[in-house]
Formats: C-alpha cells, sequence, structure tokens
C-alpha cells in the first residue's frame, strides 16, 4: 500500500508528535520502506492458524490485595518532576 | 571471575577498570561513569575481607550496566534525550541481585535509544566504536556493554536482547553474549521496550562465567509477575547430586517439570555427549557473509569430530521472522513508549502553552528518529483497518514460527546459526537505510518471537580481523544445559 503525507500526518498525531514537514517527507520514505518489507506476511498461508500475543508459560499470577512497602515513596516520585506546587505536579493550562 | 581477595583488593580492581575505562574514552563506551559510588563500595568490600567476614561470588567485580538498567547511581537515559535528567528512585531486581554478590557497577552503557537499533548508531550520545575496529560499529542495541567485555575494561556487563540486541554486538566484538528463555530475570526495573519478548542477559569472556551470573541473577520476582520459578539453579541442583562440578547449595523444592529437556538432559548425562546439532539450511545462502559460512562449517566439523551428530533442518517460515518482529515490537513499543510525555520525569519541552502541545512538542523533540519510526509503525499496524492484515497477521505467523521451532528440536537438541548475516558493518553505513538496519538481525529475532535462548559463541576472526560469532539455540528453559554443552565444548573445539 501507498503511505501518502496524510498518512504520517495521522500516524504523528496518533504518536503525539509534532513533526516539521522536512522530517514528514523523510518518514513518509522511510515507513513507506518499512510497509512495503513488513507486508511480504501476506505470502505466508496463516488460515486456521491461532494467534501468539505471548510466550509465557503462565496465566493468573495472583497476589494479595495489600498494600506492600514501596521502594519510592511520593517524594521521592514528585521530586522527578520538572515543575512541582503544593505535592502536585504543574502542567500548562489544559483548555 | 577474578574477585577481590586478601591480595588483590576490590579498589584495585575497580580502580584499574575505570583506569581502562578512560583510556578508551574515545570509542565512547559509557554514557556516565560510577567513579565515586564504585570506589565507596570497593572500600566496603575490603573492609569485609580484611575483617574476615563473608563476601559474595562476584566480591569486588567491576562491571558495566547497559544504561536502560535503573539504580539511583548515575542518570539512567536509554540514551536518549527525552529521559535527560532522570536519576531513578528505584533499582532493578537483576542489579539488586548482583550487587547482593559483591558486584561494583563502574559505568553505565552506550545504547541505541530506548535499545531501537542494531550499531548503537541511534544515542543521543553518538555511536560507540567497534572493539576491532573503530571505523566500524560496536553492533546493537547493547553496544557500549560488548565493546566494554571485549576491550578487558569489565569482566562483565549487563545487557537487554529484544530482538538480538545483546547476541549481535557479542557477534560483532567478539565475546559471549546471552539471550536466556523469556522469564528466566525479572525485568523490574528497565526500560521497556516490547514487553513480549524484552530479555535481560549478559556479556562475558567465557560460558562459566556466564553460568554463575545466570544462577546469580535468575528467578522469580513478586515486582515481575512474568518471571518463571527459578528452574535455572534447579537444574544446577540436580546435576550436584551426580556431579560435584557446582558450588551452590540451593534446595531443589520445585517439580521436574520445570527442569531441562529430558532430551538435553540425556544427551549431557552420557559421558560420550552425543548432542544433536541442528544447522538451517535455509539460512546457507549467498545473503550471508562467506566467511561465516565457512565459520560454520568448521565448527560443525569440529564438533562432529567430537562426536556430535549434526542434522540438517529445513525451517522455511523463518524468513517470515523479521517482518513478524517488525510488527508485534513497534506495536509494543508504541504502546511503552507513550509514557513518554515529560510531565513526571525527564525531558520537558519548554515551548508549550497548552498541555496539548507540551506532550508533542516533548516526544518530537526528545526522541531519536529510529524511536519515532517504530512508533508510528506501531500505531499504524494496530490501528483500525490495517489490524487484521498486519498485527493479527503477524500473531499468527509466531505461532508457525513457534511450531517450527518444536519440530525442530524434536530432531535435534540444540541448533547452531549465524548471528547476523554479516560482520561489524562501518559507521554510518546503514544508518539511514532502516529497512537494511532490520535486516541485521533476521537470524537473532525468531528466538525472541519463540521466547528461547540462544548463545552467542564467538568462533575466530575473519581475514579483515573482524571477530565471527555463531549462535547455539535451545528449546524453552534449556538454558542450563546450553550453557554446559557450551563449556564443554568450547575447550574441545577452540581452533
Amino acid at each position: 500500500m501507498e503511505i501518502k503525507c496524510e498518512d504520517v500526518k495521522h500516524l504523528a498525531d496518533l504518536s503525539n508528535f509534532s513533526l516539521p514537514d522536512k522530517e514528514i517527507v523523510a518518514l513518509q520514505n522511510d515507513l513507506q520502506d518499512i510497509i512495503k518489507y513488513i507486508s511480504q506476511l501476506d505470502e505466508l498461508d496463516t488460515k486456521n492458524v491461532e494467534p501468539t500475543y505471548q510466550v509465557f508459560e503462565m496465566e493468573n499470577v495472583w497476589r494479595e490485595d495489600e498494600i506492600l512497602p514501596q521502594e519510592a515513596d511520593r517524594e521521592a516520585l514528585l521530586a522527578l518532576t520538572k515543575e512541582e506546587k503544593d505535592h502536585q505536579i504543574k502542567v500548562p493550562k489544559v483548555l | 571471575m577474578k574477585t577481590a581477595n586478601k591480595t588483590v583488593s576490590a579498589e584495585r580492581l575497580v580502580k584499574d577498570a575505570l583506569e581502562k575505562a578512560k583510556f578508551f574514552e574515545d570509542y565512547h563506551i559509557f554514557t556516565s561513569l560510577n567513579e565515586e559510588g564504585a570506589l565507596k563500595k570497593a572500600r566496603e568490600i575490603d573492609a569485609k575481607i580484611k575483617k574476615g567476614e563473608k563476601v559474595g561470588r562476584l566480591a569486588g567485580v567491576p562491571y558495566a550496566m547497559k544504561d536502560n538498567f535503573l539504580s539511583p547511581e548515575g542518570e539512567t537515559t536509554a540514551a536518549a534525550h527525552i529521559l535527560e535528567g532522570f536519576t531513578a528512585p528505584v533499582t532493578a531486581t537483576a542489579i539488586k541481585k548482583l550487587e547482593a554478590e559483591g558486584a561494583i557497577m563502574i559505568g553505565r552503557t552506550n545504547m541505541d535509544a530506548f535499545a531501537h537499533g542494531s550499531s548503537t548508531e541511534n544515542s543521543y550520545f553518538g555511536p560507540t566504536s567497534n572493539a576491532f575496529d573503530k571505523k566500524r560499529v560496536a553492533g546493537g542495541s547493547s553496544g557500549g556493554s560488548a565493546v566494554a567485555v571485549a576491550l578487558d575494561i569489565v569482566e562483565f556487563a549487563t545487557g537487554t536482547d529484544t530482538g538480538g540486541s545483546i547476541r549481535q554486538p557479542a557477534s560483532f566484538n567478539g565475546v559471549y553474549g546471552f539471550k536466556p528463555t523469556f522469564g528466566t530475570i525479572s525485568r523490574y526495573g528497565v526500560v521497556a521496550m516490547a514487553s513480549s519478548t524484552d530479555c535481560i542477559g549478559f556479556f562475558t569472556k567465557a560460558p562459566e562465567d556466564m553460568d554463575l551470573l545466570m544462577s546469580i541473577a535468575s528467578g522469580q520476582d513478586p515486582k515481575d509477575l512474568t518471571t518463571l520459578p527459578d528452574y535455572y539453579n534447579i537444574a544446577e541442583a540436580d546435576a550436584e547430586s551426580d556431579d560435584s562440578r557446582h558450588a551452590s547449595s540451593r534446595p531443589s523444592s520445585r517439580g521436574s517439570s520445570l527442569t531441562r529437556s529430558p532430551l538435553v538432559a540425556k544427551c549431557l548425562e552420557s559421558s560420550n555427549s552425543c548432542a544433536r546439532i541442528g544447522v538451517i539450511k535455509d539460512f546457507d545462502n549467498e545473503s550471508v557473509d562467506p566467511e561465516i559460512r565457512q565459520a560454520l562449517k568448521k565448527k560443525c566439523d569440529a564438533l562432529e569430530k567430537k562426536g556430535h551428530k549434526v542434522v540438517e533442518l529445513s525451517m522455511p517460515n523463518l524468513k517470515y521472522a523479521l517482518a513478524a518482529y517488525y510488527i508485534i515490537v513497534p506495536a509494543e513499543i508504541a504502546s511503552n513508549l507513550s509514557r513518554y510525555d515529560g510531565i513526571r520525569y525527564g525531558f520537558r519541552s519548554n515551548e508549550s502553552t497548552d498541555l496539548t502541545a507540551l506532550y508533542s512538542n516533548t516526544r518530537s523533540e526528545g526522541f531519536m528518529p529510529e524511536n519515532k519510526r517504530r512508533i508510528m509503525i506501531g500505531n499504524f499496524v494496530l490501528s483500525s483497518g490495517f489490524y487484521d492484515a498486519y498485527f493479527l497477521k503477524a500473531a499468527k505467523a509466531r505461532t508457525l514460527i513457534i511450531k517450527e521451532y518444536e519440530k525442530a528440536f524434536s530432531k535435534c537438541d540444540f541448533i547452531l546459526t549465524p548471528v547476523s548475516p554479516n560482520l561489524a558493518f562501518k559507521i554510518g553505513e546503514k544508518v539511514n537505510d532502516p529497512v537494511s538496519m532490520y535486516l541485521e538481525d533476521v537470524m537473532s529475532v525468531p528466538l525472541n518471537l519463540a521466547g528461547i535462548p540462544g548463545l552467542t559463541i564467538p568462533v575466530g576472526k575473519a581475514k579483515s580481523g573482524l571477530p565471527i560469532g555463531l549462535q547455539l539455540i535451545g528449546p524453552r528453559r534449556s538454558d542450563k544445559s546450553l550453557l554446559e554443552f557450551a563449556k564443554e565444548t568450547e575447550c574441545s573445539t577452540a581452533a
């Protein structure tokens, strides 16, 4: 399939990127090449084949519903942010 | 592994390692050195030794840590701008286990940003040079770790392998590199790339060291629910009863269903150890460097001389593994990397007047081009209208690949293949051509899709002086016997 400039812009939106035109053009070529390569899977007959999403042999690992001691406390986590005020993370206006 | 003792202090070992790290500064191996922290720990271990107190199995051993492991020692960057200034408030489980045995981290190693790449060129800090030719790539994504071991700066280094990121740089630099069975080592505290294929592993100079590190690092972790019960040391404990070579004293408390495959166990119990080694005929073609093909043949001849049997395998579906991988992994990347938004930690773009712009500016400025390609491909294969044609199709291809390995392992105990089709290439040669870079992984990614272990074995050098590596592959949870087999055959087939 052909990847158009608008497709790249749409994918950039989905990915939360704001990209300059120059980067869009470069990505258009790269994504086109990659999609061409991965499309060779079309050749493979997968009729009646179940999909595999994970290779871990176990499921439903349960634990007691209790709060365990945490390595990093609230202060340590808040210290990682750029701007903090009254124990909250400060961000630009939302609306 | 050379540990500290009464005659050689941990401080000496650490100082030597740091000196060497500085000597090779122009290779760009490290993103940061941990001088103060490492020397402090070394002195603590020396004090224990002086007092005659018990020290761990890695007492005073300097090591290098790939810069996607979290620990409060230095900034965890994942070689990406978007994590700038991030000092982790937690420590990865694997790192805790190594340090509990006395290992000392002397520096964080360079990598492709977020482990996206096969050359360590996609790093915010610039590329790492190959240990044997400064103009060539280190391989990737764990390039810095491979070179740190190859240049004898450290005894071992940690790595992560999502599609070959340990095995390929190990091969390019002539060292051992091991990717265990999926779920063997806890991933808690390691920057996530693709959750269904990410594995933690190591670089060493000898298979014996790899075995020691695996016995220390593997096991179930309540902080990572995708860890398997400790089959690695159970196998070791089983072997102990009839073989006193192993020093572990861990009790065997779990059922035998979790130990190594009976085939492999039988093969190794025999004193004439007669393993059946599979070679994949589909990989024997012009796309593989002739010197690598020759090295594989030579190794097979040597194994046959030793009494092992070489079995030819046909695995026609493996050629689709790379396409499936570059659908599944970007999909998981798009999801895992959506957490980087500049709000809670790391880099935040200054230019934004509202929250939406802050997200997108931070992500646009903070990610490397390859990160963006993979996130966008991931969102493409997951988006409505394309999901069935790409993501679902790849998940089905994954089933076929797993089945093909199951069939192969009914005919052989281990499989031996090249690690990658090429020797270390020149810096800049492939970095602007993503598909040609992806093709580097064509022989390493199938293992990650199937969750099986693989060990890079250095087997010599090409005429150019560049190292050649081969990959020894085993079925799920055969890690212990795979390393045992490597140990046994290495001494007998070395050129």
